[in-house]
């Protein structure tokens, strides 16, 4: 498409069963009732000039411009604040508004630079369309007036400009901070002519401010007042095209707005359906890593990784690597062939890789991303509901009267999703968090958690079975729902275990340090208080009873009857753009597209009469028992798309000693990440900008990526996977990724219904989406649970015993270390470390609390060592008290730092999802990097070497 | 494969599966290193020392055993 500006219709719209006809101009047209009169002459095609009104916040009726006439009524009411009534007839043109409208407009401008022509906004201006709507031509007051020309810009954040010469103090920057993002960082301070927009305190800029950059201020201002440095630098965009975002699990989609091939700024979308129009500082700001220096852009390969990398063509990379691969399996057997399949990639290029891997090496050692953030969410949730996947869609959330946050950071990790959350927690929902550390959601404005219960780590199973004690003994089970919905005599056992007296709060306190009566009340609150909605993260998987915890939450959604129609729910909050999707495209060693396993002969042989080739019927290789199999010999070659398992992985030592024993490990990323410091064949990637196809997001949303530039590599991924199993003898031929959505609809039952031409036309499709549900699923589990052969089978309750983790806390190592991440920084950070939001966060810190800090004489921006009994690393301490006494945390963003020196290899009992969130580990004061830090960053730097000389 | 890993793993499945009842339980865990594990996974944990697992586990080893005959 060209590039316009997105449709504005002033005033939010309006939920109702009822709706009201009236006129306006003379044209009849039928709104929802308590719709504005604005809203009402957007729909039937009208334009009331206005500048304080924009659909994305509340009507305020300030700047008097929206003013209109209707018959029987006397003066000229803003049209914004004014609903519509039946059989009202609407003037919006007329000789009086156009005076007042004018008049209003001169003094406007009289305070306005008139600088239009070399403005960044020119031609894409508000105030500019409404001057000439109104038909200013003259301002009687002149220019020489006291006014607010020559003010200071600031400059401060890195993606945007506020200029406040340019302010026409309409507040819709303030009101998109209230109510769209509810961070509530803006203000008007001053009153009068001394009004003017402030990022918080008088001498805050808006970097220093509370300010999160999600840039809705930005979207929402009519002038050049709150600009993308980007759009200055630039210009304004001459094509839009509409995306999906490839952070996190959100998904949210975006118009991206370009000058030819060059990204000028993203938009969030107002129709998406995941966003409804919000994003977060990394998704609308944080791109600029896809054109970076550091983007690797040609194919090179290497004998050994002591060696220099030495650039190659596409076909002598392509037959190097197809031929060693094909070497490999002659001589060890397919089982020594695996795969990563990526979970930021699309959904056809996630299947093709996992298609490679059974069909092509003929083995299924193909894992994902998910083994490490969310694989106990895929067994627990299709052992209790019969799916691997989240119950609601993010709507769902304004229905909640409960919300539960467990393990989660939605305000850094999900923010987009989270703001959200936080609107219905300002309407009056109630909040209970569940997590070792104050989260920002406990305390922040306008929203206080009800119960916050900061229980030790690793004591997840504890406390929800000390929750479901309570239920049960207190007499609140909904015994109804349990007898209709769920499997009786399972549910009689489950009821007996948790009531045993040892599971009661006041005995399990001593394991879970929550004190009892709050625990109690809690409990009672998310039984009684309405429709209760449970949204968790990985302070909920990554432990070794992460399955065991998915369950005892499935188990508590089931015991209240919280399951099953909108606002209840269990949610899991899943972390990267398409985690969900690569999960449901068979990355899993032991499970075929759509969660069938692979010894369940029909499917197979589905798969096998339209591969052309058998498959082995027993499950693969999951990541660290490749890692294992490496050390012994068995398992000798690894292709890995998009994913930086040395980074990311637990016990890095560990990770790299199996890499490091492998013949062969083919790395297809952007950049060369750190797991790219031990491979042989490094094929270049492309960015979620440069192709085409499908991310799934946290609420099973199926949305298209499209391409909107060209592959700075040349070729999009999904054909670098095409042109190596090609190599490699496979006869495949897709010429776009829809063909390749076209088998998984045809091979898998819950994508049945799924093309992109019908993606195209509704926007976004929820799964399943088969002949029972030809328009998706935003709820699951509404008539039946998803279980058995006609899938409205019964939840099941499964009991679920504390057992401590191995990792234990002692003398030498008294703390316990838990992992996370922030809102500027992405995961291993490959991407945002590459873009301004280094500015929030350029290196990770250790957050400990100040008992704890003091006892160890280590004061904030303190070197300190952090050892556990896996490794050690160095990094700076933050002291705080968003950590309880005994608990330090950090984030893993920072190869520098390298947090998992540090993890173990402890891991969760069913998925070996490793226990991130638990290590014991001793905090003490140092100078400077570790002997291992300084041995690896030199190590790294050598193994990324480029020779520029031709092959020898 | 390191069998010392591969006997924490299944000791680690049979203790969270003991609370379903013993019966239960080996059944599960049996069946659960039938479901996820690789050939060469299983193969070595059947080579293992009965000795050093969870009488659970152990049991569902010798369930594994007879699945292969």
């Amino acid at each position: 498409m060209g590039y316009e500006r997105p449709a504005d219709f002033g005033t939010p719209a309006v939920q109702s069963d009822q709706s009201v006809t009236l006129t306006i101009d003379g044209r009849t047209v039928t709104v929802p009732t308590g719709t504005s009169v604005m809203r009402a002459a957007a729909e039937c095609g009208g334009s009331i000039p206005s500048l304080c009104a924009t659909d994305s916040v509340k009507a305020f009726g300030s700047c008097r411009m929206c003013l209109v006439e209707i018959d029987g009524r006397r003066g000229t009411p803003a049209s914004c604040t004014t609903p519509v009534e039946p059989g009202m007839a609407v003037h919006t043109q007329t000789p009086l508004l156009q005076k007042l409208r004018k008049g209003l407009m001169e003094l406007y401008i009289s305070d306005h630079p008139l600088d239009c022509l070399t403005c960044s906004a020119n031609n894409d201006c508000e105030l500019q369309d409404t001057a000439a709507e109104v038909g200013l031509r003259d301002v009687r007051y002149g220019y020489t007036g006291a006014n607010h020309l020559g003010l200071t810009t600031d400059s401060s954040n890195p993606y945007f400009d506020f200029d406040p010469s340019k302010c026409i103090a309409c507040s819709r920057c303030v009101r998109a901070c209230d109510e769209v993002q509810g961070t509530l960082a803006l203000t008007i301070s001053g009153r009068g002519f001394e009004s003017k927009v402030s990022a918080g305190q008088s001498d805050d800029d808006f970097l220093s401010s509370e300010c999160v950059s999600c840039g809705a201020c930005v979207q929402a201002c009519p002038t050049a007042t709150l600009q993308e440095k980007e759009v200055k630098e630039i210009g304004k965009p001459e094509r839009a095209v509409v995306t999906t975002c490839a952070y996190c699990g959100v998904g949210c989609t975006f118009r991206a707005e370009l000058r030819g091939e060059q990204l000028v700024r993203m938009v969030p979308w107002k129709d998406g359906k995941a966003n409804r129009g919000h994003s977060c500082v990394k998704g609308r700001f944080a791109w600029g890593y896809a054109n970076h220096q550091d983007r690797i852009l040609e194919p090179m390969i290497r004998d050994s990784i002591e060696q220099p990398w030495r650039i190659v063509s596409w076909d002598e990379a392509l037959a190097y690597t197809a031929g060693k691969l094909k070497a490999i399996k002659a001589e060890h057997g397919p089982r020594a062939l695996g795969g990563i399949t990526s979970s930021r990639c699309t959904n056809e290029e996630t299947f093709l890789v996992q298609k490679l891997v059974r069909s092509g090496f003929g083995s299924n050692n193909v894992d994902t991303c998910a083994r490490v953030c969310h694989s106990p969410t895929g067994y627990g949730l299709k052992t209790t509901f019969g799916t691997s996947a989240g119950t609601q869609d993010f709507d769902s959330v304004m229905d909640a009267d409960v919300i539960v946050v467990i393990g989660a950071n939605p305000t850094d990790a999900h923010p987009v999703f989270a703001s959200r959350m936080k609107r219905r927690l300002r309407q009056g929902a109630k909040l209970i968090v569940i997590d070792p550390r104050r989260i920002d959601l406990v305390r922040s404005p306008h929203i206080k958690a009800a119960h916050h219960l900061p229980l030790q780590p690793g004591t997840n199973v504890a406390v929800l079975t000390a929750l479901a004690h309570v239920i049960v003994t207190e007499g609140l089970a909904d015994e109804a729902f349990i007898r209709e919905r769920c499997d009786w005599d399972e549910y009689q056992d489950w009821a007996r275990f948790v009531s045993d007296e040892r599971h009661s709060p006041e005995v399990l306190a001593a394991v879970t340090r929550v004190p009892a009566a709050e625990l109690r009340a809690a409990a009672r609150l998310y039984a009684t208080g309405g429709n209760g909605a449970i949204y968790y993260g990985l302070g909920v998987t990554e432990h070794s009873q992460g399955s065991s915890t998915v369950m005892a939450i499935a188990n508590l959604a089931m015991v209240t009857g919280n399951i099953g129609r909108r606002g209840v729910g269990v949610n899991p909050l899943r972390g990267q753009n398409n985690v969900q999707g690569a999960c449901d495209m068979g990355s899993f060693p032991h499970e075929l597209p759509g969660y069938r396993h692979i010894s369940d002969t029909a499917t197979r042989s589905l798969f096998e009469q339209d591969w052309g080739v058998p498959l082995d019927p027993e499950p693969g290789l999951r990541i660290p028992n490749m890692l294992d199999a490496a050390l012994d010999g068995s398992f000798r070659a690894i292709y890995i798309q998009g994913e930086d398992i040395l980074q990311s992985d637990p016990n890095t030592h560990h990770v790299a000693a199996g890499l490091k024993a492998m013949e062969l490990v083919i790395v297809h990323d952007l950049f060369l990440n750190e797991t790219a410091s031990y491979a042989h064949v490094f094929l270049p990637g492309s960015t979620f900008l440069e192709k085409d196809g499908t991310f799934t997001n946290a609420e099973r949303r199926i949305q298209l990526v499209r391409k909107v530039m060209e592959p700075a590599n040349g070729k999009a991924d999904w054909e670098i996977t095409q042109e190596l199993a090609r190599a490699m003898g496979l006869a495949w031929a897709y010429t776009h990724p829809s063909e390749i959505m076209d088998e998984i609809a045809r091979l898998t039952p819950s994508f049945a219904g799924v093309t992109f031409d019908k993606l195209d036309h509704e926007g976004s499709l929820q799964w399943p989406v088969n002949a029972a549900h030809p328009d998706g699923s935003p709820i699951m589990h509404v008539d039946g649970f998803a279980r058995g052969p006609d899938g409205k089978g019964r939840g099941k309750f499964v009991v679920t015993d504390y057992i401590p983790t191995d990792e234990r806390t002692g003398p030498r190592f008294p703390l316990l270390l838990t992992t996370g991440r922030i809102l500027s920084q992405y995961n291993v950070g490959a991407q945002t470390r590459r873009t301004g939001n280094t500015v929030w966060h350029d290196e990770d810190l250790l957050e400990i609390h100040p008992t704890d800090a003091e006892n160890r004489g280590i004061k904030s921006g303190d070197w300190v060592r952090l050892a556990s009994r896996t490794g050690e690393t160095t990094l700076r301490a933050d002291v705080t008290d968003r950590v309880a006494p005994g608990v330090v945390y950090t984030t893993f963003h920072h190869p520098a730092t390298q947090a998992n020196v540090v993890t173990t290899e402890f891991s969760d009992w069913a998925t070996n999802c490793p226990e991130y969130k638990v290590t014991a580990v001793q905090v003490a004061p140092s100078n400077g990097p570790t002997e291992w830090q300084e041995s690896y960053a030199s190590w790294s730097e050598k193994s990324r070497r480029i020779t520029t000389s031709a092959a020898e | 494969m390191d069998t010392a890993r591969l006997i924490y793993m299944a000791n680690q499945i049979a203790r969270n599966l003991a609370a379903q009842g013993e019966e239960v339980a080996i059944a599960a865990t049996a069946q659960h290193l039938r479901d996820f594990w690789d050939p060469r996974m299983k193969a070595a944990i059947l080579m293992a020392d009965l000795g050093a697992l969870h009488p659970i586990a152990r049991s569902a080893v010798v369930q594994l055993a007879t699945d292969t005959g």
